[in-house]
């Protein structure tokens, strides 16, 4: 997918479900004729690296597909109750699956599946949208198969990932495939302008630093805290200089990513319990009967892999920032003359980048994605694989001494 | 015609549990307790002093999980030629209902001539017939799991004692520091040390057969690697992982240790300042900067990859994790080497 396959970004509504599709001029043409053929394919999947506004492209078709104008050319209003309900994610036809936790369990699925078969309530069709197709297990996403492949006639599947491989084959087979592109840093920073109300030059500058991630380029824009700690992470290898040193960085990663997750769900997890006793009509003094303790310990489970994976999603988006930094180290010692990421960091950089040879940012970047990969794909110690990882990115000099 | 009665019939006795070293045969026998060691000894106990009163004493084992009615009824019935009968009943814990009420409906008139042992490690499984069969003033032994060393040291002993052996006491403590984690074990190694020596059993005797077992633990592992000590590293190694140590832990201690020495490596100031700074007591920072000054920076680094490595393989990553642990612990105690 190519720009100049896309039609001009004059062809981008500017009003309506799909003006906010920034940069995917090409898929919103897709979607907008298949909403506008009355009949569209059953099963859908949406793919595209993360940021690149999956989950929003899905929600902008379901809005489109039960938009309440009865002129097929005129679906996709943005102004009629069915699109803006949707668009809230309040349609009562539409069911939206996401998770907190790591993974989407098969009973989520086999749930799935029970929904699938309901006619639709108000509108034309009833829409499902799977927006972490890849956080189901095999055995879960196999529950789905029968579904997906032959769903009642008024049922719709969008399911989201971030690459067709994420995806069972069989899943990937039965689809009508929807890739999105990353949206160019200009796109991003418009988006951010027009519907944030975002100062131009911020803008922009947010846009670059989250390489195009609309979500990070929001948070980046908008709040303070979250611009100085990727500062902090960004200038990592610029401070590493002793094995004491990359030891302390990575205590520091570790412990910023615990606070993060407590501080997001403390007080959440307090009120959720607080709830779930209230509703369970649990006495306020004594011992608990088993049968509430079983469904407090099921909460407290929960509650555990949320955190969990609100403590790999801090990490994840770390060590992208951190890739960041070498990406930059490597386009200047490739005197590729490419646009940096870390624009504001170009004197450190380019001082950096005569210190070591491409072969060694390599290295470092090898040892970055290792990590990335570890931490997601194995149940490691965090702090451990974080240490390996600081620790080889201190330079032979630093070694040697 | 030897007397009807078996040796020492115990139907009045009260319900005071009885210690399974003097257990004698009864209408109706519980072993009661997880220590399924000391439950085979009565039982064993049981049977041969039945065999020594009627040596053609039959026996019979089922078990109570799956038992089918009327079993216990007919096993128990009197024989046309009135032989003796040692009824073994195992499993009481998972028991069936069958064998509840039939068990119940014996307690209330038991046969004359036969034994019945009845095995029940423990659970609420089946408390009904435990109460009857503690009101029917049945004999029952308490076969309790031999928790401190005391208690061990006090087995060995009396095992001893029994055999006619002597065994000196400092002797006792060296065969339960090395085999007390299992009490089988323990009676094994008493026995086979019975049988191989003659006369007193000393230090050295326990020494020869039990000596360089120790119970190692990942800190013992994480100790002898960082003071560079390879070949004893490895062999604690193996031995923590022979008798069961999992892998994951044994990762875990290796890097607490070496990430307190990459912690202080190179770091000038005082200890007590140091210590300060990174929450660990003085003595473990002099600890560790005794052992940082084996390695170098590099040295260090390879040894934290090698963990990090071993931790993901340990995991999942690998189908030998085996030999990711010891290959970290070889790094760690070739240090600069």
């Amino acid at each position: 997918m190519s720009a100049d396959m896309s039609a001009g970004p004059s062809s981008l509504p500017t009003t309506g479900v799909w003006a906010e599709l920034r940069g995917q001029e090409q898929v919103v043409e897709q979607l907008r004729r298949a909403a506008q053929s009355g009949a569209p394919t059953h099963a859908w999947l949406f793919t595209g690296p993360p940021g690149s506004g999956r989950s929003n492209a899905a929600r902008a078709f379901a809005a489109a597909l039960l938009c309440e104008r009865e002129t097929l050319t005129e679906r996709g209003c943005g102004a009629c109750k069915a699109c803006r309900t949707v668009l809230a994610g309040t349609h009562a036809d539409l069911t939206n699956v996401t998770t907190e936790k790591v993974t989407i369990s098969i009973d989520e699925a086999r749930e799935l599946v029970r929904k699938a078969q309901d006619k639709p309530s108000t509108g034309r069709w009833r829409i499902i949208i799977v927006e972490d197709a890849d956080r189901m297990q095999e055995r879960s996403t196999n529950v789905l198969l029968k579904a997906i492949e032959e769903p009642p006639p008024r049922t719709i599947w969008l399911l989201c990932a971030p690459s067709p491989g994420d995806v069972l084959i069989t899943i990937r087979s039965r689809c009508r495939s929807v890739g999105l592109r990353l949206p160019p840093v200009q796109d991003v920073a418009d988006l951010l302008v027009t519907r944030d109300g975002i100062d131009p030059v911020t803008a922009e500058a947010a846009a670059r630093a989250a390489q195009s991630h609309i979500g990070v380029a929001k948070r980046l824009a908008t709040d303070e805290g979250a611009r100085e700690r990727r500062n902090q992470i960004v200038r990592l290898p610029l401070t590493l200089r002793s094995v004491a040193g990359a030891m302390r960085a990575a205590a520091d990663l570790v412990k910023l990513a615990e606070a993060e997750a407590q501080s997001s769900f403390e007080q959440r997890d307090a009120e959720e319990r607080a709830a779930l006793l209230a509703t369970l009509g649990a006495p306020e003094t004594g011992t608990m009967p088993p049968s509430m303790r079983a469904q407090i310990r099921r909460l407290e489970e929960d509650q555990t892999r949320r955190a969990k994976r609100s403590k790999n999603d801090y990490f994840d988006r770390a060590l992208t920032d951190l890739i960041s930094f070498y990406r930059d180290v490597l386009m200047l010692q490739a005197d590729a003359d490419q646009p940096l990421v870390n624009e504001p960091l170009r004197p450190e950089l380019e001082e950096f980048a005569q210190r070591e040879s491409a072969e060694d940012t390599l290295l470092r970047l090898e040892a970055i994605n290792e990590v990335r990969t570890r931490l997601v794909s194995t149940n490691v110690s965090p702090l451990l694989a974080i240490e390996a990882m600081t620790v080889s990115l201190l330079s032979r000099k630093d070694l040697d001494r | 015609m030897a007397p009807r009665s078996p040796a020492g019939r115990t139907s009045g006795q009260g319900p005071a549990p009885a210690s399974w070293r003097d257990i004698q045969p009864a209408p109706v026998v519980l072993l009661s307790g997880p220590e399924d060691y000391l439950a085979s000894r009565a039982a064993e106990s049981i049977r041969s002093q039945v065999r020594i009163a009627q040596p053609g004493a039959e026996l019979v084992r089922f078990d109570a999980g799956s038992y089918e009615a009327g079993t216990l009824t007919m096993q128990a019935s009197p024989s046309l030629f009135g032989d003796w009968k040692v009824i073994e009943v195992a499993g009481l814990a998972q028991m069936n209902d069958a064998f509840l009420v039939d068990a119940l409906a014996y307690l209330a008139d038991p046969a004359p001539d036969v034994v019945l042992v009845m095995r029940h490690a423990g659970g609420n499984r089946g408390k009904k017939l435990l109460d009857a069969v503690r009101a029917a003033g049945a004999t029952i032994v308490d076969c309790q799991p031999l928790k401190k060393d005391g208690e061990k040291a006090e087995f060995v002993t009396t095992e001893f004692r029994l055999a006619r052996r002597r065994i000196d006491p400092e002797a006792v403590r060296a065969l339960v520091a090395a085999v007390g984690s299992q009490l089988p074990e323990l009676a094994a190694a008493c026995q086979q040390l019975m049988a191989d020596t003659a006369g007193d059993v000393s230090v050295e005797t326990v020494e020869k057969y039990y000596g360089g077992r120790v119970e190692a633990t990942g800190f013992k592992v994480a100790d002898a690697a960082l003071a560079g000590r390879t070949a004893q590293a490895l062999s604690m190694l193996r031995h923590a992982l022979a008798t069961g140590a999992d892998p994951v832990p044994i990762v875990a201690a290796l890097a607490m240790k070496v990430r307190a020495v990459a912690k202080v490596h190179g770091v000038r100031g005082s200890s007590v300042q140091l210590a300060k700074d990174l929450g660990m007591a003085p003595w473990q920072v002099d600890q560790a900067r005794r052992e940082a000054q084996r390695f170098s920076s590099d040295a260090l680094a390879r040894c934290i990859r090698a963990l990090a490595e071993a931790d993901a393989q340990v995991k999942g990553e690998s189908r030998d994790p085996v030999y990711a642990v010891e290959r970290a612990v070889t790094v760690i105690a070739l240090g600069d080497g």
